[in-house]
């Protein structure tokens, strides 16, 4: 069980999250959607701790870290529940010194400390899987940006997290390009991937979301199972929102 | 043969020992644990708490801001008076490390933040610590674009040790000193000494070239999208 409970997050003046609640339901894809600025990505870098909140509880499974403001945080606690987690970004962030092959190999390396054949073994049927088998040597700087996210999605997956967060992971690539990293993350949620996604591209959440959030100024307005959502919304502020996917939809006159 | 090509066959030895002998390890030794100074020194400045990034700042400030010959003369001849007498050499190993460790940390700390924040975040979510971050991802990146400014401090050191000559150590330039001493030819000489230095200076260049290829292999810096 993946769950964010009652999360405070501010930067500076700026109250991001106000006590916002979420679960991600296992085997299935979550969507977290929303307007600029309503703290969707924010949300996000709270599951692996990327951010850090102020209060409220974080939970995978049987570990569990509880905040409060102005308490400490057990460094042990958060790498522990981060590396529950893989983490796929808008920029890619892909290691530019190492090659494709070795982006995907270095957490297993590092940090789960795998013999270099096992690793690499891994790494080739991660590649193979995102369909980047044939640019396993060459380096970050050579390839498209599709390709990059695609390698992308290979490291996160390596040490077989809980949990693939996904924080825009389309959002820097043309149309054209956006569609193969679309394909693949697809693929991944047919296979029963537990993910979390944040997104503005309402396509992308429709077409491979279960669950669907809706979040703005920091706090849910709806949940709930994509077709509800997006089919028959409850609320009005998530009419007018999922009505710009329509819109989109709508061929010009 | 020409009396003054003669006179520089007959010196060079002594020159090329003196060099061999002071010059290049004074350079080396200094290097290498000036750049450990410098290292600490960085770390600190980025991600110490204030009062302690706070005192190397200002380590940073006296010795950028004073001349090297001055901070020597400090070191060999002041410290005597405080009751602590150094040997020439390592009085000059102390002064050019806390020399090129106090320009080294300004580069260092430069190049390490240069490196986008989005690589530690990368390096954090497939779960690597702060030092694994910082071993496995951020300091490959740094080292490559610290090579050609930590170079030239490398190059000026080798020249800069000229300076020990002054606190007595029997290095390349007081060797040439020594020679004019006794013959009376101080162009001859001098020349041949500023020679050796533009030997040695010009194989570091080399070398910097060769290695900023070597390193530079991977293509550029990924464009961090918008």
């Amino acid at each position: 069980m993946i769950a964010l409970e009652e999360i405070d997050k501010s930067f500076d003046d700026l109250h991001v999250l106000k006590g916002t609640s979420l679960t991600v339901r296992e085997g299935g894809v979550t969507a977290l959607i929303g307007p600029s600025g309503s703290g969707k990505s924010t949300l996000l870098r709270c599951v692996n701790l990327l951010e850090i909140p102020q209060s409220g509880r974080v939970r995978i499974d049987d570990a569990m870290i509880a905040f409060t403001p102005g308490g400490k945080v057990d460094r042990k606690a958060v790498l522990a529940l981060r590396r529950k987690t893989g983490m796929v970004f808008q920029n890619f962030q892909l290691f530019p010194h190492l090659t494709a092959l070795e982006n995907v190999m270095e957490g297993l390396l590092t940090v789960l400390r795998w013999d270099r054949g096992r690793a690499r073994q891994r790494a080739e049927d991660l590649l193979e899987k995102v369909g980047m088998s044939e640019k396993a040597d060459a380096w970050p700087s050579s390839l498209s940006g599709g390709q990059q996210q695609r390698v992308a999605i290979a490291r996160a997956l390596a040490p077989s997290p809980k949990v693939l967060l996904c924080d825009e992971p389309t959002s820097a690539l043309d149309p054209e390009l956006a569609v193969e990293v679309v394909e693949v993350l697809a693929q991944l949620a047919r296979e029963g991937t537990t993910m979390l996604m944040a997104t503005h591209d309402l396509r992308l959440a429709a077409s491979i979301a279960s669950e669907v959030v809706f979040l703005d100024g920091g706090v849910v307005v709806e949940s709930g199972p994509a077709t509800q959502l997006f089919g028959a919304p409850q609320r009005n502020r998530t009419k007018q929102f999922v009505s710009t996917l329509t819109a989109q939809e709508r061929p010009p006159a | 043969m020409p009396p003054w090509l003669s006179l520089m066959l007959e010196s060079l030895p002594s020159l090329l020992w003196a060099c061999l002998l002071f010059t290049i390890p004074l350079t080396l030794l200094s290097f290498a644990l000036g750049l450990g100074v410098g290292f600490v020194a960085a770390l600190v400045r980025l991600f110490a708490p204030a009062p302690l990034a706070l005192i190397v700042h200002f380590y940073v400030w006296v010795f950028r801001g004073t001349p090297l010959l001055v901070q020597l003369f400090l070191i060999f001849y002041g410290l005597p008076s405080v009751g602590i007498v150094l040997d020439a050499f390592p009085a000059a190993v102390i002064g050019f490390t806390l020399n090129v460790g106090a320009y080294s940390s300004e580069i260092i700390r430069a190049v390490l933040s240069s490196v986008p924040k989005g690589q530690w975040e990368a390096a954090y979510s497939i779960g690597m610590t702060w030092s694994q971050a910082m071993r496995r991802t951020i300091l490959p990146q740094a080292g490559r674009i610290a090579v050609p400014p930590l170079s030239n401090t490398f190059i000026s050191l080798v020249k800069d040790t000229s300076l020990a000559a002054a606190i007595t150590v029997p290095e390349l330039f007081r060797a040439g000193q020594r020679i004019v001493a006794t013959t009376y030819e101080p162009l001859i000489l001098y020349v041949e000494v500023a020679l050796i230095y533009l030997v040695v200076s010009s194989v570091l260049s080399g070398l910097q070239g060769r290695l900023e290829k070597r390193l530079s292999r991977y293509g550029g810096y990924l464009e961090a999208a918008s």
